[in-house]
């Protein structure tokens, strides 16, 4: 079976339906564990004290904020290239969720700064492309709600998506490119030595699925809620037509 | 409960943000999208009856 038959909105409520909830199901398991461990059963860290145990938040909402952005990059050329309309409809979805996953990470980004480095708030290369990747994701989810043409909105919004993920990829790199900041380096690495402690890293694995999981329960559920609309939409135009 | 020291405020206060956000956006989604369900029904049945 060729994948755009995914593409296909009928042939995508029908599967998707039967999806939706076990992802939420998995993703609050895979929370509750990782939350539960992270919090109440890993030690403090020697320098940073009880504040170790916000990265259970921060980590797993900072990778999202911007892999979202990505996947809406690619549904946003699959949109361009393809004229997909389901592919158009996940960015779309994806968008509210990305904000919000990039509003924890920059919320508890500042709560976890002021102890550590006396201050919520430095214009560092890697909280200031955040900033500017949050208002990204506003402009995006701003620019769909002021066009009424369905399809001029995906064509614009997707131009938008491409120009934002310079400040997708330059939050995730920053600190590699100016060399310079308060933000330390990737939390995680394959290199076991530059990872950090398994104590912290098992349940942050817990967490980033347990993340990985609401996205795509609330994507596909978001999806759906899009495809529904775009029906009723065509629905009153036709009665208008008659 | 662990005892989270001088950070008790800062740890609370990040979950306590972190999870209403989370619980925010799943609240906001199924309501969208029952809202949407209750729409799309109303709108076939409208175009069912003519």
């Amino acid at each position: 079976m060729s994948l755009w038959e995914y593409a296909n909105p009928r042939r995508f409520m029908a599967i998707t339906d039967r999806v939706v909830a076990p992802a939420f199901g998995l993703a609050f398991l895979a929370l509750a564990v990782g939350l539960i461990w992270g919090f109440f059963f890993t030690p403090d860290d020697f320098r940073q004290g009880a504040t170790v145990k916000i990265i259970y938040l921060h980590v797993p909402s900072a990778m999202m904020a911007i892999n979202i952005w990505v996947m809406m990059l690619v549904t946003s050329l699959v949109w361009l290239i393809r004229r997909h309309h389901v592919s158009a409809l996940a960015a779309k979805a994806a968008a509210p969720v990305g904000a919000t996953m990039t509003l924890i990470a920059l919320l508890t980004g500042a709560i976890w700064g002021q102890p550590l480095w006396g201050t919520y708030w430095v214009w560092d290369p890697r909280l200031t492309s955040f900033l500017i990747l949050f208002l990204f994701y506003l402009g995006y989810i701003a620019l769909w709600a002021s066009i009424e043409d369905p399809d001029a909105a995906a064509d614009l919004t997707s131009v938008l998506c491409l120009v934002g993920s310079v400040f997708a990829l330059l939050s995730r790199y920053a600190a590699n490119f100016w060399a310079r900041g308060f933000h330390q380096g990737a939390t995680l690495s394959l290199d076991r030595d530059e990872n950090i402690s398994d104590v912290f890293w098992v349940p942050l694995l817990f967490c980033i699925a347990g993340f990985i999981l609401l996205f795509i329960a609330l994507v596909l559920m978001r999806t759906r809620t899009e495809i529904r609309r775009r029906r009723v939409h065509a629905i009153t135009i036709r009665e208008r037509a008659t | 409960m662990p005892d989270l020291g001088k950070y008790a405020v800062e740890v609370g206060l990040a979950y306590g943000v972190s999870l209403a956000l989370l619980v925010g956006i799943v609240w906001i989604s199924f309501v969208q999208s029952r809202s949407a369900n209750h729409d799309l029904d109303a709108a076939e049945e409208r175009w069912k009856n003519g």
